[in-house]
């Protein structure tokens, strides 16, 4: 099946909008607004991998909680921390983690990289949770926001909600934007060749092993800076966002939004996002409000019988049959 | 003394490991299937255990009947869901499966609530053998290792003398071979699914009596059952025993070394031995 | 003679008992067509995927431009100037047969940190996909998937990546398999020409090619040399004759 590239025009209205949203939304929307754009980034940060790279990695929350985690331990008790500073630091912590963890599980295939990376995720959960280094299951606090300042004065203040979205807007076009132009480039194009055909690869000639450490390293810094963002939200951070939970439910995200097609990450994020306020509202569910993950679980089962290329694979089937430009990229293929 | 004491804990635990991760391993093997709910299979175990035994009374009379039924369970499952997972790719099955974590979950909370349970070692197994004058071992964990071993035996039996476990084990080398040469393919898949999902199941129950039947155990012992089928090699039954065995040394020594960092421990093993051998100790890849 | 740009010596593979290449030693000149023939299971595969790097030997020595190769990777040989093309047709089946040699190109000039510039525009990868594809006549067909592509075209395909890494040597695991006539006359075409500039070892059931194409011929048998040299003289080769060339309806 062939992609869609969705046109710029529509890309640029969509952004559009979402800038409009500010002016009139209250808070309880901004935060989950925000809330779905850091978790687009995460998404977006395991299609390169899963969906692009076909390396199934089950254990990628790790690297967004080790940035949150880093956010929390560096920034000071009651002061703000520099944005400039810290976010940079983050974000090159979650990157080392995925160099160092990837280095030791890329040699590995299949199913064997599936349970690694998910074995290592565990292993810094079990850090984070066992040991006083990050205050234990409690967690930490992260008091007072970061300060974004530049030349002396601040254009976004991270404590207000309104630009604190558009803070995660900016973030997430520039993300979409460098991981667009890096699919592009030659290195991504050796990244779609290793999903279709490893074997074809090395005997061409790429160092398997390097790309794909390239790849894994990469995710991992992005995700890292949706930990980072997602730890300025909610003020606290603690081991479960290291959770298994938590790297199956971006994986979800990934496949809900069909994989492969940067789109597909926004979509998926968005939509699972909305499905879990959805299934944990009580207004709807009353008592069984909390056992949300009854529904979402179904959900899962249902889409992966039924639905396999997701959302986003019903959006290029309607796009394809109007007309719109198809782009010869790699296909999906898995079934 | 106090060695020879937690030797026989880390065996115990290993043996345990090994009932866990043998259906894993061997799921995995002949049926190509990455099952992550398989946690919850032990975890239902532990709680069909600690309701049956609250209800007759007797975890004697609890643990057959729990056998039936997690065999039954196991049957339903692979005849409804996992034997679409067959020819699929690796995501579809761990993503699957992820949701029946999350269902499984969350019908435990609706049915059995969230609090910590205990469940009584039987009467008759309730007292310790005196190893010196300070130190004795309690004949429970006694009775969980020869269990195990005793289990342990018979798959190898099965395996390795009978028509059956040749069957298995054509079916985990060449699946279209072994269909050719007129193995009963999807029988067998069906039946090593639910003999799976009762060893966990039973593990679970066995187990129950000495540690908590609470939220989430399940999950905890997947993920080290993961690390063990990873370091034994998928398919294996004999890397499953040594990683198993391994394994329970790996996290005893741990906890008895620097037990705030026992729950890394294990982890740093599989992580020596990826960079010593990425394919695992026992695979011919 | 010129010095050989392969040199196998005493090449063995065993898989648990079994050997499936058995002290196998050839040479290789730098320009020509050596090829490799025997009857099913006699190990010719086997050694294509040692001398690729697919497998590591158990014993022996391949020395390639006077270095010993044996302990490289495939990806690494590949570099030194090696291509193979595969018994199983191993393309990328859903990018398009340009995308196809583009990639293949691309290994050559790798540019993995040049993440601003889309790949295509890149004009030598470009040209010496264009490049290859004509040298295969595939031009015509560069725009197409390459799953679209009919078997002969495919394995047509695989050659044209193959050359677009430059190769001294060219490995050719029974590039005319399931083939028609038509398209075997085409492919018998293609690599006579392109035995002309480069080296290649061919390992092929189709005894009109290979008698056609080669200029020296190693017959194996059980994973062991039998004979080696000329085609006139391993066709006159009685245990050649007995072992394989088999009855007289058999022999070309």
């Amino acid at each position: 099946m062939l992609h869609v590239t969705l046109p710029r025009w529509f890309l640029l209205s969509l952004v559009l909008l979402l800038a409009l949203m500010p002016l009139g939304a209250t808070t309880f929307y901004l935060q989950l607004g925000a809330k779905i754009l850091i978790m687009a980034i995460f998404a977006l940060s395991l299609d390169l991998l899963v969906g692009h790279t076909g390396l199934i990695s089950f254990g990628h929350a790790a690297y967004f909680g080790v940035a949150a985690y880093t956010l929390a331990l560096i920034t000071p008790k009651y002061e703000a921390a520099n944005f400039w500073l810290t976010l940079p630091v983050a974000v090159a912590a979650a990157g080392i983690a995925a160099l160092v963890i990837g280095f030791l599980v890329v040699r590995t295939t299949g199913v064997y990289f599936i349970m690694v990376t998910l074995a290592f995720a565990q292993m810094l959960y079990a850090v984070f949770h066992d040991t006083k280094l990050g205050g234990g299951s409690d967690g930490i606090y992260i008091n007072v926001r970061p300060e974004l300042t530049v030349a002396g004065f601040k254009p976004l203040d991270l404590e207000n909600p309104a630009q604190f979205f558009y803070l995660t807007l900016i973030v997430l076009v520039v993300v979409y934007w460098f991981l667009s132009r890096i699919l592009h480039a030659p290195f991504g194009r050796a990244l779609a060749g290793l999903r279709v055909n490893e074997q074809r690869m090395r005997s061409i000639g790429f160092p398997v092993f390097f790309y794909k450490l390239g790849a894994f390293t990469l995710a991992g810094a992005v995700a890292g800076l949706a930990g980072y963002l997602a730890a300025c939200q909610f003020g606290f951070v603690n081991p479960e966002i290291l959770a298994w939970h938590q790297s199956g439910m971006v994986l979800m995200m990934v496949i809900l939004g069909g994989m492969g097609r940067l789109h597909g990450a926004v979509i998926g994020a968005a939509a699972y996002v909305l499905l879990q306020e959805l299934f944990s509202s009580s207004a709807l569910f009353g008592g069984y409000a909390k056992h949300w993950q009854l529904p979402m679980g179904s959900l899962i089962v249902i889409i992966v019988l039924a639905l396999p290329h997701g959302i986003g694979g019903m959006i290029d089937l309607a796009w394809r049959r109007r007309g719109f430009r198809q782009e010869e990229v790699a296909q999906n293929a898995d079934g | 003394m106090f060695y020879l004491i937690q030797l026989l804990n880390a065996v115990q635990y290993g043996l345990l490991l090994f009932l866990l991760s043998s259906g894993l391993t061997l799921i995995f093997g002949i049926m190509g299937v990455i099952n992550l709910a398989h946690g919850s299979f032990y975890m239902a175990g532990a709680y069909l255990a600690y309701w049956l035994a609250k209800a007759t009374g007797s975890l004697w009379i609890a643990i057959p009947i729990g056998i039936i039924i997690s065999f039954a369970i196991g049957l339903f499952l692979e005849c409804t869901l996992i034997r679409r997972l067959y020819q699929r790719n690796h995501l579809y099955q761990v993503l699957l499966t992820f949701g029946l974590i999350l269902i499984f979950e969350e019908l435990r909370s609706i049915f059995f609530g969230d609090e910590v349970h205990g469940v009584a070692v039987p009467e008759l197994l309730n007292y310790s053998i005196p190893l010196t004058e300070t130190f004795s071992y309690p004949v429970y964990r006694l009775f969980i290792t020869a269990v195990c071993l005793v289990v342990a035996i018979f798959m190898y039996w099965i395996i390795h003398k009978t028509r059956t476990g040749m069957m298995i084990r054509a079916g985990n080398s060449n699946r279209e071979m072994a269909a050719a040469l007129g193995v009963n393919i999807p029988l067998l898949f069906t039946l090593v699914f639910a003999c799976g999902v009762t060893l966990a199941a039973f593990a679970g129950a066995i187990a129950a009596p000495i540690s908590s039947v609470a939220p989430g155990m399940g999950n905890q012992i997947l993920i080290v059952c993961f690390v063990v089928v990873v370091i034994g090699g998928i398919g294996s039954i004999n890397g499953a025993m040594v990683a198993s065995l391994l394994i329970g040394l790996a996290d005893t020594l741990g906890k008895v070394l620097a037990p705030e960092y026992s729950g890394v421990a294990v982890y740093l093993v599989m992580a020596a031995i990826l960079l010593w051998r990425p394919q695992g100790l026992a695979s011919t890849s | 003679m010129a010095e050989p740009i392969l040199q196998v010596r005493n090449l063995t593979k065993h898989f648990g008992g079994l050997a499936a290449v058995d002290n196998v030693s050839l040479e290789i000149r730098p320009a020509g067509l050596h090829a490799v023939i025997g009857p099913n299971g006699a190990g010719k595969s086997t050694l294509i995927n040692l001398l690729s790097g697919e497998l590591s030997a158990s014993s022996g020595q391949i020395i390639f431009r006077g270095q010993e190769i044996g302990l490289l990777a495939p990806e690494q040989r590949s570099r030194r100037g090696i291509a193979r093309s595969f018994q199983k047709t191993n393309i990328f089946p859903s990018f398009t047969a340009l995308e196809n040699c583009r990639l293949a190109a691309q290994s050559r000039q790798p540019r993995p940190l040049a993440w601003m510039r889309d790949a295509l525009s890149y004009e030598s990868m470009m040209f010496t996909a264009k490049q290859v594809l004509a040298a295969v006549e595939l031009s015509g067909r560069a725009g197409d998937l390459a799953l679209a592509l009919s078997h002969g075209e495919q394995r047509q395909l695989e050659i044209a990546m193959c050359l677009a890494t430059e190769p001294e040597l060219l490995l050719l695991d029974e590039p005319l398999a399931g083939m028609g006539t038509e398209e075997s006359l085409r492919m018998v075409e293609l690599i006579k020409k392109l035995s002309a500039s480069h080296a290649i070892l061919l390992v092929e059931h189709d005894m009109d090619a290979v008698f056609q194409l080669a200029q020296v011929l190693t017959v194996m048998v059980d994973g062991r040399l039998l004979a080696s040299g000329t085609p006139e003289q391993i066709r006159a080769d009685r245990e050649v004759q007995a072992a394989y060339l088999g009855e007289p309806e058999n022999r070309p």
